[in-house]
């Protein structure tokens, strides 16, 4: 599946959601379900700190492809991190740098990932996308 | 029953019609705002000034010959008087127009701190806004003055022995929050002025949790500064007031330099104007504090002894409430307090709570409310915090309990 289709598939799977409360409770299975990050890698220097929430990224490139795994103390930033290694985890470094999240917008979490959020979300993209870079001019 | 009857002599059916914004949904929910500890919605007498003023008043004050001029000078300067009346201050030049509070209490800092040497303490508290406690440590870094701390007990009371301890007569300034923003403690201040006033030190109250829920006396209170925000008192963002006794007001420096602030300008020698202009800069917030005013006299109207017992009513209501959820951990449990509850729910992040109560129509604030060192004391990320102004009801509780016990079953 491209990177393309992955954010399609979540914008299908979000669109039988007309209820807001209904749209967070899947967020929050997500967050729930999503296999955490390895402890020994919750460091300092991992850690992106939000004035609200702290998240935790680790990046790796691997076979051509970038490998991600995130945590957050709060379960809505978990879900959407769940979402977002989704659609980035095993895609090329190219297409990371340059992708365009437009689910985040067509799903209606687009409030959480503003730099004024502050939860560290908008950041951790930030992140994931200077990693692609880093592993792009390695 | 004790709801309904305050609920009647109070008039909030009526008090509700005067604030527009109360009326409107949110995420196709009716809209409860349970966030007036970081600012309050304004009454429709407030925003028809802003308004009026300017479809028709609007002119520079202070200097202009003109009507229109004329008539702003004294819209603005009888705004003063207003405010000067409402919060019993003995003179006019005394109420000094600012941007808010944190603008009022670096002006203190900046000129009074003037007056600072090496050595002179600073005395804050450890539960703090942010506003009074960087002000404090950049003029100590300024003029090698030391900053002590009050600490806090498990409710969010100030340690009043160690104060004691911790006042000298190294002791300049006292600066302390009169209503802490997150726990709502209401601070013992009257005690503290004596005992401050006793070493020789002056006592900065920081009143912007404070103003908009009791009566504030000057003259009663004795304090030498007191500075709140229009905003958090159903006025406009962007106005506020430092009210400063003349005597000390007089002896410090101006604060910044410009128009208004002079009496005669040349290059060889500047020499400033009386108070307040001293200390007022350029063109003020004209609009903000004429209309600033308004707020005030919409309070006039209301019994603010009522209006305590209320909001009281709504604290404890809320209180007992939410003191039936499993893991409910409140935080400020002071006997004296404001109609503020913060409080976290064990193994649930705050940002999860506000996030899903937003989603349900209900603005309430999470976070560290900018009181870090709050937060460290009690050993918490942050909280989720309800504020409650008058226009508020029990039936608004109410929904709220629902909406945060279904937040936490999605969460758990």
């Amino acid at each position: 599946m491209t990177l393309e289709e992955k954010q399609k598939e979540i914008i299908d799977e979000f669109a039988v959601y007309d209820d807001w409360m209904d749209k967070y409770e899947y967020i929050i299975e997500l967050g729930k379900d999503l296999p955490i990050i390895d402890e020994a890698l919750k460091t300092n220097d991992r850690i992106i700190e939000g004035c609200q929430s702290k998240v935790w990224l680790d990046s790796k490139f691997e076979d051509g492809v970038m490998k991600f795994t995130a945590d957050s103390d709060a379960i809505i930033a978990k879900g959407i991190i769940g979402l977002l290694i989704r659609v980035l985890n095993n895609e090329k470094p190219e297409s990371i740098a340059t992708c365009d999240l437009h689910f985040i917008n067509e799903i209606g979490l687009q409030e959480h990932l503003s730099p004024t959020r502050a939860n560290g979300l908008a950041s951790m993209v930030q992140k994931m996308k200077l990693s692609a870079l880093k592993a792009i001019s390695n | 029953m004790i709801d309904q009857e305050l609920k009647v002599s109070l008039g909030v059916d009526s008090i509700r019609d005067d604030f527009p914004a109360l009326h409107q949904e949110v995420y196709g929910r009716k809209l409860i705002y349970f966030d007036n500890g970081a600012t309050a919605q304004k009454p429709q007498t407030v925003i028809d000034s802003i308004n009026h003023y300017y479809s028709k008043e609007n002119a520079n004050i202070h200097r202009g010959v003109h009507f229109l001029s004329q008539q702003a000078t004294d819209k603005y300067e009888q705004a003063r008087r207003t405010i000067q009346s409402y919060i019993n201050a003995p003179r006019e030049e005394e109420i000094i127009f600012t941007k808010g509070t944190t603008d009022g209490i670096n002006l203190v800092a900046f000129a009074f701190g003037e007056t600072l040497h090496e050595g002179d303490e600073i005395i804050i508290s450890a539960m703090e806004h942010h506003s009074n406690i960087v002000p404090w440590q950049m003029v100590c870094e300024r003029k090698g003055c030391q900053l002590k701390v009050i600490p806090i007990n498990e409710k969010g009371e100030l340690k009043m022995e160690a104060f004691k301890e911790l006042i000298s007569e190294r002791t300049r300034l006292v600066s302390i929050t009169h209503v802490s923003n997150t726990l709502g403690t209401i601070n013992p201040v009257k005690e503290i002025i004596e005992i401050a006033h006793k070493n020789g030190a002056k006592v900065l109250l920081d009143g912007a949790q404070s103003i908009q829920h009791m009566k504030v006396d000057m003259q009663e209170l004795d304090c030498d500064f007191y500075a709140f925000s229009g905003h958090k008192v159903f006025g406009p963002t962007g106005v506020g007031v430092l009210y400063g006794k003349k005597e000390i007001l007089d002896s410090m420096p101006p604060y910044q330099g410009g128009g208004d602030m002079i009496e005669k300008v040349t290059f060889e020698k500047t020499t400033y104007n009386v108070l307040p202009f001293k200390f007022e800069a350029g063109t003020p917030n004209i609009a903000g504090g004429i209309c600033l005013a308004k707020s005030f006299e919409y309070l006039e109207k209301l019994d603010i002894t009522l209006v305590e017992q209320y909001e009281r009513h709504l604290v404890e209501y809320a209180e007992e409430k939410l003191l039936k959820i499993p893991g409910m951990r409140i935080i400020g449990t002071a006997d004296n307090k404001t109609s503020v509850v913060s409080f976290v729910i064990e193994g649930l992040h705050p940002f999860d709570i506000g996030t899903l109560l937003d989603k349900q129509g209900i603005a309430v604030r999470t976070g560290h409310h900018c009181t870090q060192p709050i937060m460290e004391e009690f050993g918490i990320p942050g909280t989720v915090r309800a504020s409650f102004a008058f226009y508020n009801t029990t039936e608004e509780i109410d929904t709220f309990i629902q909406a945060l016990e279904r937040s936490i079953n999605m969460l758990q």
